[in-house]
C-alpha cells in the first residue's frame, strides 16, 4: 500500500513538473495562438442564402484519418455553411460498410446525397435505392464512368488515368528514364489506374511499387530497399501527399538521385516543392470536390440547375512545381489546399 | 469479492417453492450471454432516445442486416473460442472465398454456381488446413493463423492480379446462375418487400450451434477442449478431430459470407476483409465467450454483433461525429466484459 501512495506522489509531481514547465515555456510564434488569430482574421462563415435549411449527407471510401478527405470536408463545410446546409459525412474504406452507410442516410430521407464510387458496383444498388427514394445524388472523386449509368445528376472529380497520362507526359518533358510509381493501397483500382496511365504516356520504363499506407515506416523501408537494390531508378511517384516525405526520406538514406514527385498536395508536399526536395505535383484540388458537391445540390434543390452538361466536371489533372508553391502553402497549411 | 449467501427467504411459504425459484435464478444468472442481453437493451433504449429516425422500420433493417454480415461469421468464431482457439484469417478468408468464386466463374465461364461450388471446397480445406497444422505442430493458434491470414492477403492481391490484371474482380452479373445466386445470398423480393437473405442465414446458424452447443455429443465435445485439452484426452475426446472441424465451420460461415458479398456487390476488392477478424471475436466476446475458452454460448455472439451492428449505424443516425466510432466500440466492448465478468462472479458465488 505505502509503495502504492509512493507511486501516486511521484506521478503526481512528475505532472506538475511537465505542467509547469509547459506553462514557462511558451513560444511566442506560431502554434495554436497564430491559428487562432488567423481564424479570428477570416470572415466568419455564415449562410449567405434564405432557403430551406436542407440536410446533406456524403459517405466516402477513405479510411479512418485521410488528409485528403479531410480538405474535401472542409470544402463541403464551407459550402454548407454558405448554403444553409446541415452537412453529415461518414466513411468506410470497406465496400460493404460503405453501402450500408448510404442506406442509414436513405432510411434518414435526408435532402440530397454525395457518395465516391472507389468500388462502383458495390454501390449501385444503394445509390439506385436513393434515386427511388428521390434523393438526388452527386458522385465525387472516383466513378466517373458509372456516375450517369447510377442514375447520378453529376460527377466531380478528376478522371485518374487523364491525370496518370499528365504525369507520365511530365516526367518525359523532365528527362526521366526509369520511374517507380508507388501504391499505397491494395484494391484500389483508382491507384491502377494512375499508374497505368502514367505507364502509357511515359517514354522510359515504370515499375509498380504495393506498399502498405497504414505503416509509414514500412513505407519508407519498402522504397528505399527498391531504391538500394536498383540505383538507376530516376523518378519515384507517390500517390498521396504523406507518402511524398516518406519517399524523400528513404531516398536520403539510400543515397538515390531520383526525383521525388507525388499526386496530391499538403503542407508538407508545398514546403518540399519550395525547397525543391520535391519535382512536382498533381493536384485534383480536393477542396473543390467537397464544396462543388454540395453547392451543385443546393443549386439542383433550389433551381433544378444540373452543371456538366450530363459529363463529369474536372477539377484536375493541375501540375504544380515549387513556382506555384510559394502562393498555395499558406493554403495548404489550412487545409484547403 | 467476498461471496456472499442468498438471503434466506420469509419463513412463509414452502421451503421448495424457494429452493426452484433460487435454482431457475441461478440457471439464468449462469448463462453467458446475459451480461450482453442488458447491454443490448441499454444500448438500444440509448439509441432509441438520442437518435428519432432509430426505431424506423427501415433503420431497424439496416441495423439487423450490418448485425447479420458480422454475425454469421461471429457465431462459428464463437464456437472456436469456446473450443479454446482463435482464428486470425478469418476476416480475409471470407473475401478469398468471395474471389474464388467469382474468379472461378469468369476465367472458366462457368455458370455461378459452379465457381460457389468450387470456392466451397477451397474455402474448407483453408479452414482444414488452419486445424491441421494447429494439431500436428503444436503450435498457438494465434501464431498458425497469423500465418494464414498474412499468406491469404498476400494471395487475395497477388492472384486477383494474376488472372484479372486488376486488383479487383471482373463482374459476373451477366452471368448464368446470377439471379438465382443473389436471391440465396444477397436478397430476394417478395411482394415488393426486399428481403435480406443474410439475416435468415445468421438466425440459421445460431440455432443450429445453439443446438450442436447444448444439445449433442460433439457439442459437450467443444466444452471439453476448451475447459482443458489434456483432460479431454484422458476421458476419450478426440481433441484433434474437434479443432479440426471447429476450423472447418468458420471456413464454411466464411464461404457463406464470402457468397454474400460477391453476390451483393458482384465484384470484390482484393484488399478488404483485413481486420474484420477482430470485430468477429470482439462480437464473441460480448456475447460472454472468455478469452481462455471453455464458456461462452452462439446466442451470446449473435447478441454482441447485434451491439455492434446497433452501435456502428446507431452513431450514424444519431448525426454524430464518425471519428469517434472506434474510441465507442472500445469503450463498449470493456463494458461489456466488464459486465459480463460481474455477473459471472455473481453467478458463482450463488452457485
Amino acid at each position: 500500500m505505502a509503495r502504492v501512495r509512493t507511486g501516486v506522489r511521484a506521478i503526481g509531481a512528475v505532472l506538475a513538473v511537465v505542467l509547469g514547465a509547459s506553462l514557462a515555456g511558451c513560444s511566442a510564434t506560431g502554434g495554436k495562438r497564430a491559428e487562432d488569430a488567423r481564424r479570428a482574421a477570416e470572415a466568419q462563415g455564415r449562410a449567405a442564402v434564405d432557403t430551406p435549411r436542407w440536410t446533406f449527407a456524403m459517405v466516402t471510401h477513405s479510411g479512418d484519418g485521410d488528409t485528403f478527405w479531410d480538405i474535401v470536408q472542409n470544402g463541403a463545410r464551407q459550402a454548407a455553411a454558405k448554403d444553409n446546409i446541415d452537412f453529415l459525412y461518414a466513411h468506410s474504406d470497406e465496400a460493404q460498410q460503405q453501402s450500408q452507410l448510404v442506406q442509414t442516410y436513405i432510411d434518414q430521407k435526408v435532402d440530397g446525397l454525395i457518395v465516391t464510387l472507389a468500388k462502383p458496383e458495390a454501390m449501385k444498388d444503394v445509390v439506385a435505392r436513393a434515386t427511388r427514394a428521390g434523393i438526388p445524388v452527386i458522385t465525387v472523386n472516383s466513378g466517373s464512368a458509372e456516375s450517369k449509368a447510377y442514375g447520378a445528376l453529376t460527377h466531380i472529380g478528376q478522371d485518374e488515368t487523364v491525370a496518370g497520362e499528365a504525369v507520365g507526359d511530365e516526367l518525359d518533358r523532365r528527362g526521366r528514364k526509369k520511374a517507380l510509381c508507388v501504391l499505397h493501397e491494395q484494391g484500389n483500382v483508382g491507384h491502377e489506374q494512375r499508374c497505368s496511365g502514367a505507364a502509357k504516356t511515359f517514354g522510359g520504363d515504370l515499375r509498380n511499387l504495393y506498399v502498405d499506407g497504414t505503416n509509414m515506416p514500412d513505407v519508407r523501408a519498402s522504397i528505399e530497399a527498391k531504391l538500394q537494390t536498383d540505383p538507376s531508378i530516376d523518378a519515384v511517384v507517390t500517390l498521396g501527399a504523406p507518402f511524398a516525405d516518406a519517399a524523400v526520406q528513404a531516398k536520403r538514406t539510400a543515397g538515390s538521385g531520383a526525383e521525388i514527385d507525388t499526386f496530391d498536395l499538403n503542407a508538407k508536399v508545398a514546403a518540399g516543392l519550395r525547397a525543391g526536395d520535391l519535382g512536382f505535383a498533381v493536384d485534383q484540388q480536393p477542396y473543390l470536390q467537397g464544396y462543388e458537391a454540395v453547392d451543385l445540390l443546393w443549386l439542383y434543390r433550389y433551381n433544378a440547375d444540373v452543371l456538366g452538361g450530363g459529363r463529369p466536371v474536372l477539377t484536375g489533372p493541375q501540375i504544380i512545381t515549387g513556382k506555384d508553391a510559394a502562393e498555395l502553402q499558406e493554403y495548404t497549411e489550412r487545409g484547403t489546399r | 469479492m467476498t461471496a456472499t449467501a442468498p438471503p434466506a427467504g420469509g419463513r412463509t411459504g414452502p421451503p421448495d417453492e424457494r429452493l426452484l425459484h433460487t435454482s431457475s435464478w441461478r440457471k439464468l444468472l449462469g448463462r453467458p450471454e446475459l451480461g450482453s442481453v442488458v447491454g443490448a437493451v441499454a444500448v438500444f433504449l440509448f439509441f432509441s432516445v438520442v437518435a428519432d429516425t432509430f426505431l424506423r422500420a427501415s433503420s431497424m433493417s439496416t441495423v439487423l442486416y450490418a448485425a447479420s454480415t458480422i454475425g454469421i461469421m461471429a457465431v462459428p468464431v464463437a464456437l472456436l473460442m469456446i473450443g479454446g482457439e482463435f482464428d486470425l484469417s478469418a476476416g480475409v478468408l471470407v473475401t478469398s472465398s468471395a474471389l474464388v468464386s467469382s474468379m472461378f466463374s469468369y476465367q472458366m465461364t462457368a455458370n455461378v454456381w459452379v465457381g460457389a461450388l468450387v470456392s466451397l471446397l477451397v474455402t474448407l480445406a483453408i479452414g482444414a488446413f488452419n486445424g491441421v497444422m494447429l494439431v500436428r505442430t503444436g503450435l498457438p493458434s494465434f501464431i498458425i493463423t497469423l500465418g494464414t491470414f498474412l499468406m491469404l492477403t498476400g494471395v487475395n492481391l497477388g492472384l486477383t492480379k494474376l488472372i484479372s490484371g486488376t486488383v479487383s474482380t471482373k463482374t459476373i452479373a451477366d452471368m448464368e446462375g446470377f439471379p438465382a445466386a443473389k436471391n440465396v445470398f444477397a436478397s430476394f423480393t417478395v411482394g415488393g418487400v426486399d428481403v435480406r437473405t443474410t439475416v435468415l442465414w445468421w438466425i440459421g446458424l445460431v440455432a443450429v450451434a445453439t443446438w450442436i452447443l447444448l444439445r449433442t455429443r460433439f457439442g459437450n465435445w467443444i466444452f471439453a477442449v476448451g475447459g482443458g485439452a489434456g483432460a479431454a484426452r484422458a476421458v476419450g475426446v478426440p481433441v484433434a478431430r474437434t479443432k479440426v472441424l471447429l476450423y472447418t465451420g468458420v471456413a464454411f460461415c466464411a464461404w457463406i459470407s464470402g457468397q454474400h458479398l460477391l453476390f451483393s456487390f458482384d465484384v470484390v476488392q482484393s484488399g478488404e476483409g483485413v481486420g474484420n477478424e477482430l470485430i468477429y471475436i470482439i462480437a464473441a466476446v460480448i456475447g460472454g465467450c472468455l478469452i481462455t475458452g471453455g464458456y461462452g454460448s452462439a446466442i451470446g455472439s449473435a447478441v454482441g454483433a447485434f451491439i455492434f451492428g446497433m452501435t456502428g449505424k446507431g452513431i450514424v443516425y444519431a448525426e454524430w461525429d464518425p471519428d469517434w466510432f472506434k474510441f465507442f466500440l472500445g469503450a463498449m466492448l470493456l463494458l461489456a466484459t466488464l459486465l459480463n465478468a460481474w455477473v459471472r462472479r455473481r453467478a458463482e458465488a450463488t452457485a
